[in-house]
């Protein structure tokens, strides 16, 4: 029988990221996949980042993980979202070569010291006799023993496919479902549900007539994904973008009946960010056309991916659809388009650890939690796989804060509210989103990720030097000057400002510092720009600190264990269930949960005064 | 009115009533002392089962016939019962926030209820502990979120195409509500209607402050002697008038020089007080100073030889020591100050709550910007002010605030 600390089922972006996380960490880990080759498949879009997404990478690669640095080691077109809009809200966003992602991914793996891949079909989990995580069983009944296990089932877990009247078992095209572990899941009474998420049709591009198409060229910076790449080593290809017309609009209709989404094979819920062409022209009906982006899957692959048009019509119905769009009148579809159907835990099950409550030693990461995309999963991943080693190896949990960083916003928003759709990030889910920026995670997560154990050397290097270069900088922007020293543009009220101070005024400006303090030059491009992108909002980050301290009040008025809210008179039904199932740490994540009005959080905290005096 | 609650709330009114009406209906009862049958008042009684109750709990209200003696009397025969004691001051109020019948906002409305001594501040605190004030806020916090929803549509979906957001129209909203609040934030405090607008009289050595604060007051309360310069420090007392509290004081004469260390002290507060002053009473035969309150001119002792026909600039003549032209002087009183106090459809706030809104109101006023993620931030910074004031967020120190008024969490 073999033995690890701790086991990853799963070798999508969740598994990979959560067997990296624990190796680093230092567990002996094993990875079990149902194909090793597949390991690192991207199984829907070929891009990486986004709105929030990008963030979630940035996060990611701060502290230390994979899915950075094989995005640029696979990166054919890069482009900065909402470059037009102010600097936090804007999202790295990536076209990935599959080929070179999977590879990228594989090798890295492959480097990881000690780390077993094992191919097999996750069976059962093992328990002890007090109802602990002990271990794994595969279909074949090999057994692996291990105190942690991270489980990144992703669609696979009692997967079901769908187009038109076709319906078939699996995760993906051409791949099995782990039906039986979902089986023995729904056995141990956890709290189970189902979601869909869909595909569109992949194209040919060489039957793409890309000449009558606007074309999207990769982003000139040559900004990369992470600091630590060596820059875009692949060539760069450009992307086109065509709109779906009142004719495919008339197309879909015709064809709704014919829909599983819609005949009622499908009832699980989908995501309103990311939806079928069928709900956007059934639920925007007025809209005169949706975008979709031509995506390349790769540089020596004529496959295309038709962003924003995921169906499950019968293929003939998208055959007439893809042929009404401009562009695409002969385009071929090689694959097409499904909807999956699989299951999901509700994360209220889990703690900040993404750790099952019920079952100890049991880590869930990625799309069984209810998350949508690839970077949701390998963020999670990253937080379960440290956690698992943690956890085997007698350490103190690694906890990410929602103050500090996306991982935090997300996990607590999971692990809080649970999910009514497929999770997907935004933007908008932070509120300290002027402080979570892309372009300082390293600066906010580095030390915590280095204290957790989760930096190799190079990267350890690599923080420690940006650290110092920060220090520097803020040295040099302590000077203080008038106004009229510094420039014409600013009105001089007889105030001495350090250049910090000064950055708050937009008439300041970094040519203006550089003249002011000429050792700025030898600052790193990528330093001086978050520190003065810090001091223009520097008035807002402030009174975030202060909120902060507000909170700090409620966060220490803690909520026991075990907590029966049963015994709290003033909450009504409704409250008490989504108490129960989220069971917060604290009054402030008390009050975070959607649906707890005042009055119930004023019973609620008075009812634990009570019990604390 | 007396209210039990509690589990043996009903037990105990049966014992002293008998057969008790049905749930929430009145009905007429006689009171007796379970000890020795004797009678103690007939009085209404109502019937309030929980948890559709005012605290949450079985509730009992017996409405007796006025007196102390004979509420006295039934509180006693109450009191005496099994399980039963004496309420200490605002526990039925953290009974109510306990059993979640209402909010913070709600019971500091009710905390304002139980200090509330006159019937305009009663009528005020009960709409705040009615939800009036949560549910006006509740509205504003409502909009702000519309608002919001819409800059985020622009920050999160704005590249995708599917959004169509007149961004302009987001700055002009926001102004508008910064407006409705500003409003509200320059209507008089609800604390000046619990401790009542401050009427200072003021004026030259003997001009007669001192008799008239006593014929306001209907009382003796400031020592009157024909000596001028008898008051030397300033007298301040409460006065209630047709339901409406008043704060008048007294102050030593105000002439170029006082005879002494101690006449000069007493000019000093004096003038402090003026300076502080809501309104001016001024009985000097010169022309009143210049003051930010209000002023009225008044001609005292029209009692006089001499004096009773009303002088050029003075708003009424009258005398304190013949009553002649009292009745007409309250009512100039209550009509200046009655500017000064929340009118009955305002929303009242109380300085906690005003901290609160003021800040929501700074965020949406200056929020022009032309970055969206500034607006939105600006937004937030609204909606985070209100929740604060709603006890949504920081529910700890709200609680704090109310503890410091009354005894919550015993």
């Amino acid at each position: 029988m073999a033995r690890f600390d701790v086991v990853i089922v799963g070798g999508g972006h969740a598994g990979c990221e959560a067997a990296a996380a624990a190796v680093r960490m230092g567990a002996n880990t094993a990875l079990v996949t149902f194909d090793a080759g597949a390991i690192g498949a991207m199984s829907c879009n070929p891009a990486i980042g986004g709105l929030g997404k990008g963030h979630l990478v940035r996060e990611v690669d701060a502290c230390d993980g994979l899915i950075a640095r094989a995005t640029d080691a696979a990166g054919i077109h890069y482009r900065m979202l909402n470059r037009s809009k102010g600097p936090a809200v804007q999202g790295p966003r990536v076209q990935a070569d599959r080929r070179l992602f999977r590879a990228a991914i594989q090798r890295m793996m492959a480097d990881q010291a000690g780390l077993a891949v094992i191919e097999g079909e996750a069976a059962e989990l093992m328990l002890d006799g007090r109802g602990a995580a002990r271990g794994l069983m595969l279909a074949d009944g090999r057994l692996i023993d291990a105190p942690a296990i991270v489980l990144a089932t992703g669609t696979f877990l009692g997967g079901r496919m769908f187009r038109g009247a076709w319906a078939g078992e699996g995760g993906r095209v051409g791949e099995r479902a782990a039906t039986r572990l979902g089986v023995q899941m729904r056995a141990l009474d956890l709290p189970m549900g189902r979601l869909k998420t869909g595909t569109p049709p992949r194209l040919d591009g060489r039957t793409i007539d890309w000449a009558r198409l606007e074309e999207q060229p990769s982003d000139g910076e040559g900004w990369t994904m992470s600091p630590m790449s060596p820059g875009r080593t692949a060539p760069q290809l450009f992307c086109a973008v065509t709109r779906t017309n009142a004719r495919t609009h008339a197309i879909i209709a015709d064809n709704l009946h014919a829909s599983p989404l819609h005949s009622g094979a499908i009832s699980a819920g989908g995501p309103r960010y990311c939806p079928s062409i069928e709900d956007k022209v059934s639920r925007f009906g007025d809209r005169e056309g949706h975008q979709i982006f031509l995506e390349p899957e790769g540089l020596d692959d004529h496959l295309v991916y038709p962003n924003g048009i995921s169906t499950s019509l019968p293929d003939a119905a998208q055959a007439a659809m893809i042929a009404s769009i401009e562009g695409l009148e002969r385009a071929r579809i090689v694959q097409p388009g499904y909807a999956v159907e699989y299951d999901h835990i509700d994360p209220r099950a889990l703690d900040a650890a993404l750790a099952l409550a019920a079952i100890p030693g049991i880590f869930c990461a990625g799309q069984i939690n209810g998350t949508t995309g690839y970077e949701e999963a390998a963020a999670q991943g990253l937080v379960a796989g440290a956690n698992a080693a943690a956890h085997a190896l007698g350490r103190p949990p690694v906890r990410f804060d929602r103050t500090t960083s996306y991982i935090g916003v997300m996990i607590d928003d999971l692990v809080l509210q649970g999910i009514t759709e497929p999770y997907r990030m935004l933007t908008a889910r932070a509120e300290h989103r002027l402080a979570l920026r892309a372009d300082n995670a390293e600066t906010r997560l580095g030390p915590l990720a280095g204290e957790a154990g989760l930096l190799g050397r190079d990267r350890r290097c690599h923080q420690q030097a940006r650290e110092r270069a920060r220090a520097d900088a803020y040295r040099l922007l302590e000077r203080s000057f008038r106004g009229a020293a510094l420039s014409p543009a600013v009105a001089d009220d007889g105030a001495r400002r350090s250049l910090f101070d000064w950055l708050r005024f937009p008439a300041i400006d970094r040519p203006t510092l550089l003249s002011a303090a000429p050792e700025l030059q030898g600052v790193a491009t990528d330093v001086l720009d978050e520190i003065v992108i810090d001091g223009r909002y520097a008035p807002y980050l402030q009174r975030m600190e202060r909120e902060r301290e507000v909170e700090a009040r409620d966060r220490a008025i803690r909520i026991p264990r075990g907590f029966d809210y049963a015994a709290v008179a003033g909450l009504s039904h409704e409250m008490r269930e989504r108490l129960q199932a989220a069971r917060p740490d604290d009054l402030a994540a008390a009050s975070r949960i959607r649906g707890i009005t005042p009055a119930g959080l004023a019973a609620l905290l008075v009812s634990l005064k009570r019990r604390a005096a | 009115m007396l209210r039990a609650s509690g589990p043996a709330a009903i037990a105990a009114a049966q014992a002293i009533a008998g057969t008790l009406p049905p749930p929430r209906r009145a009905a007429l009862r006689t009171l007796r002392d379970p000890a020795d049958g004797s009678t103690l008042d007939r009085a209404l009684v109502l019937v309030f089962p929980g948890p559709r109750s005012a605290t949450g709990e079985d509730l009992v209200e017996f409405h007796v016939h006025g007196g102390r003696a004979v509420a006295a009397a039934v509180e006693g025969a109450l009191v005496a019962q099994a399980g039963c004691r004496a309420a200490a001051a605002g526990e039925f109020t953290r009974r109510a926030l306990e059993n979640g019948r209402i909010d913070l906002v709600e019971a500091e409305g009710l905390a304002d209820l139980l200090t509330a001594e006159t019937e305009s501040q009663r009528r005020r605190a009960l709409d705040a502990a009615e939800g009036h004030v949560s549910r006006r806020i509740g509205l504003w916090a409502d909009r702000v979120l519309g608002l919001s929803a819409r800059a985020e549509a622009i920050l999160d979906f704005g590249d995708e195409d599917d959004v169509a957001v007149d961004e302009a129209a987001i700055g002009r909203e926001a102004l508008a509500l910064a407006e409705e609040m500003a409003a509200v934030l320059d209507q008089p405090p609800v604390e000046r209607l619990h401790q009542g607008p401050l009427i200072a009289l003021a004026g030259p050595p003997n001009s007669g402050k001192s008799t008239t604060l006593n014929a306001l007051a209907g009382r003796d309360a400031a020592i009157v002697s024909p000596i001028p310069g008898t008051t030397r420090d300033r007298i301040e007392l409460a006065v209630v008038r047709e339901g409406r509290a008043y704060r008048l004081v007294d102050t030593a004469g105000l002439r170029s020089r006082g005879d002494d260390e101690i006449e000069e002290e007493g000019m000093a507060r004096a003038r402090l007080a003026v300076e502080a002053a809501d309104l001016l009473l001024w009985l000097g035969d010169e022309s009143p100073p210049e003051v930010a309150a209000t002023t009225l001119w008044l001609q005292p002792r029209s009692d006089l030889a001499g004096r009773s026909a009303l002088r050029p600039g003075r708003a009424l003549a009258f005398s304190a020591v013949t009553g002649e032209g009292l009745a007409e002087l309250w009512r100039l009183i209550a009509d200046r100050c009655s500017a000064l106090l929340p009118s009955e459809d305002d929303l009242a706030l109380n300085a906690r709550q005003r901290g609160c809104l003021r800040e929501a109101q700074r965020a949406l006023a200056d929020m022009e910007s032309s970055d969206m993620l500034v607006v939105a931030e600006h937004l937030r910074a609204a909606r985070y002010a209100l929740d604060r004031l709603l006890g949504r967020v920081g529910a700890e120190e709200m609680l704090d605030a109310l503890f410091g008024r009354f005894c919550i969490g015993k």
